[in-house]
């Protein structure tokens, strides 16, 4: 600002006006992919990162639990596992999800942080045309597709490493992106419901996602729980979409209503969380 | 022929905003306690008032992001409850508080902006360089948010919300944080885009800034409008012509107002000092020496809006 300078604001062209430039019909249909635009500009921004967690982390796993929890349990021979698979295999489908249901956390709990508390860009697509119901669907939108890069990246390397016997294995895939998605929409409505009290992020980690990777029969058969706490396992996302990708993954024999209940748990799940999950969103935001 | 066809379609609803018993309610707390106003195209309208009055909840409810609890409101001739989004895509809006992406850069906050209004890539790429130079940020082009300076901030939020070169533009305390140079600038090209016909609506704690920009304003306290009219008409309604401050130090003030309040009008006592209104502020001060009093400091002034504001609230705006 060197001078007060009130003269020319070069004229580049006419000025048009919002009714002309501006279509509200078409923010109203692809309010959602704008925002989902900018949230993956955003994440560009730490792609290097996204993709050395993306391939780390499955490889410590694999390498720590794998091998040494692996050798324990395979030392006591085949029927060690109540499937008598190798227990790699028994492994490979719970990483699966785990590692889709994580991404997807991350990919919504720190945006919605980022959007509503640090820096409150949600206000600011607020104030354009954008509704917060369609803030709630670019950010799953964004979700969707890091839970396919990220379970994409895994499915990989544990196909590298031959975690998979079952021909139906790369069905796998799709099961544990709906079950990240399904997550992240859960995910969306503690994180609105939850947002303004400062113990929000720590409880998530003690009271949501360690109970969770602790009963969901991750690193043993559920059913090896007393009975007592295995319902923690069925009240758990990670539980249905370990136990159907372990059907998929080595065709672990499970009843076929059994493997309907885990398919239309994690779509209800999602679906019910979202509906919920977006309508405070907005309650919030328009408050 | 279409494009004159649309002017005129437009212009169908001169009343921009229409707000009757507009109140809104935050638990029991009332914020805006049923106010009324209509602001017409290509006015400038404004909004004055302390800390608290609910300037912010005002502009909040004309820009659709927070809803009513009583009353109607009607932006371009909609009901704010029922379009919203329809309203928001034809407004620009400047928060109280900046929220700028700060992870992006200068150009990618303007260029993300502009995609929310869903406005095509290579419109939004030639307006952000128009506004770059608009906001002076031309070198800060690839620059961080991060790394700008408040009042820079603050201009590129403004500029930004011209993106979509908006019918009308709401600026909640637009300069707060400007150096003057860049706020008389600032003035300067609002000023322009009022000649072009957008419909200003801008809250302020500053005087002269509602004085420069403001066809008409409302003084606002605890949630109710206190007066309404120009900058001009206020001060002649509400106050004298003229306005002598003497000090005579915090323990006298009282007293010696009481001894010169016939010079007057009226006259209101400060903390620190009295003020005296009256049509002839040289005269009055002469006659208050004549009396013997000897104010350790003496200034006559012209009437402004701050003693339009002291007179409807008894307070000072500026806490
Ligand atoms: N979200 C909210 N919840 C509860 N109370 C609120 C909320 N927002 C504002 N208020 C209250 O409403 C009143 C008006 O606030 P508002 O922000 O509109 O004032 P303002 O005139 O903009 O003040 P300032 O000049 O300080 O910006 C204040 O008492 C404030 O505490
Ligand atoms: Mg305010």
């Amino acid at each position: 600002m060197a001078t007060v300078d009130t003269g020319a604001t070069p004229a580049t062209r006419a000025w048009q006006g919002a009714s002309r430039l501006v279509q509200p019909a078409r923010i109203a249909r692809s309010g959602a992919w704008y925002v989902a635009e900018y949230r993956l500009r955003n994440l560009s921004k730490w792609w290097g990162a996204i993709v050395a967690f993306g391939l780390g982390n499955p490889v410590l796993y694999l390498a720590s639990i794998g091998l040494g929890v692996g050798a324990l349990v395979n030392r006591n021979g085949p029927n060690a596992l109540p499937d008598g698979v190798a227990y790699l295999t028994f492994l490979a489908p719970a990483l699966l999800a785990t590692a889709a249901i994580q991404g997807t956390q991350d990919e919504v709990t720190f945006p919605l942080m980022h959007g509503l508390k640090w820096e409150r860009v949600f206000y600011a697509m607020q104030s354009t045309a954008i509704t917060p119901t369609q803030i709630a669907q670019g950010v799953m939108i964004t979700a969707v597709i890091r839970s396919v890069f990220t379970a994409g990246i895994y499915w990989l390397v544990l196909w590298v490493v031959g975690g998979f016997t079952s021909a139906n294995a790369i069905l796998a895939m799709p099961a544990a992106i709906v079950a990240g998605v399904s997550f992240a929409c859960l995910m969306l409505a503690l994180t609105v419901r939850f947002i303004d009290s400062q113990m929000f992020l720590s409880s998530i980690g003690r009271f949501v996602l360690t109970p969770m990777f602790m009963f969901s029969g991750t690193f043993f058969p559920l059913e090896s729980m007393p009975l007592a706490v295995r319902w923690l396992g069925w009240i758990s996302p990670l539980w249905h979409a370990t136990d159907l990708g372990r059907v998929l993954t080595y065709g672990k024999a499970v009843p076929g209503w059994l493997v309907l209940t885990h398919i239309a748990y994690l779509l209800l799940l999602g679906a019910v969380t979202f509906a919920i999950g977006s309508r405070m969103l907005t309650k919030k935001m328009t408050g | 022929m279409s494009a004159s066809h649309n002017v005129s379609d437009s212009s169908v609803h001169t009343a921009m905003i229409d707000a009757r018993g507009l109140v809104k309610k935050y638990d029991d707390f009332t914020a805006v306690d049923g106010i009324d106003f209509t602001v017409t195209r290509g006015e400038s309208f404004g909004l004055l008032g302390p800390n608290g009055a609910g300037k912010s909840t005002t502009m909040r409810m004309i820009a659709c992001t927070s809803q009513r609890t009583a009353g109607t409101l009607e932006i371009l001739g909609r009901d704010t409850d029922h379009h919203g989004p329809w309203i928001r895509a034809h407004l620009g809006v400047v928060p109280q508080q900046d929220n700028l992406d700060r992870e992006l850069t200068v150009r990618e906050n303007l260029y993300i902006y502009g995609r929310y209004f869903g406005l095509p890539r290579s419109y939004i790429n030639d307006k952000i360089d128009e506004l770059l130079d608009f906001a002076q940020l031309e070198d800060k082009r690839d620059a961080k948010v991060d790394s700008l300076s408040g009042g820079m901030k603050r201009r590129l939020t403004i500029a930004r919300a011209l993106i979509n070169e908006p019918e009308i533009l709401m600026l909640d305390e637009p300069t707060t944080g400007l150096d003057p140079q860049a706020r008389h600038v600032l003035w300067d090209r609002l000023f322009r885009l009022k000649e072009r016909g957008v419909t200003l609506i801008i809250t302020t704690h500053y005087m002269d800034e509602a004085e420069q920009l403001c066809d008409r304003l409302v003084v606002m306290d605890k949630g109710k409008f206190m007066a309404e009219g120009s900058p001009a008409g206020l001060i002649a309604q509400y106050s004298s012509k003229e306005v002598v401050e003497v000090r005579f130090g915090s323990d006298r003030n009282q007293e010696i107002a009481d001894q010169i309040a016939d010079l007057g009008d009226r006259v209101e006592v400060l903390p620190d000092r009295i003020l005296l209104y009256t049509s002839e502020g040289e005269a009055a001060l002469e006659r208050i020496i004549d009396r013997g009093l000897r104010p350790m400091t003496s200034l006559v002034r012209r009437s402004s809006l701050e003693d339009v504001f002291l007179r409807l609230t008894g307070r000072s705006l500026v806490d």
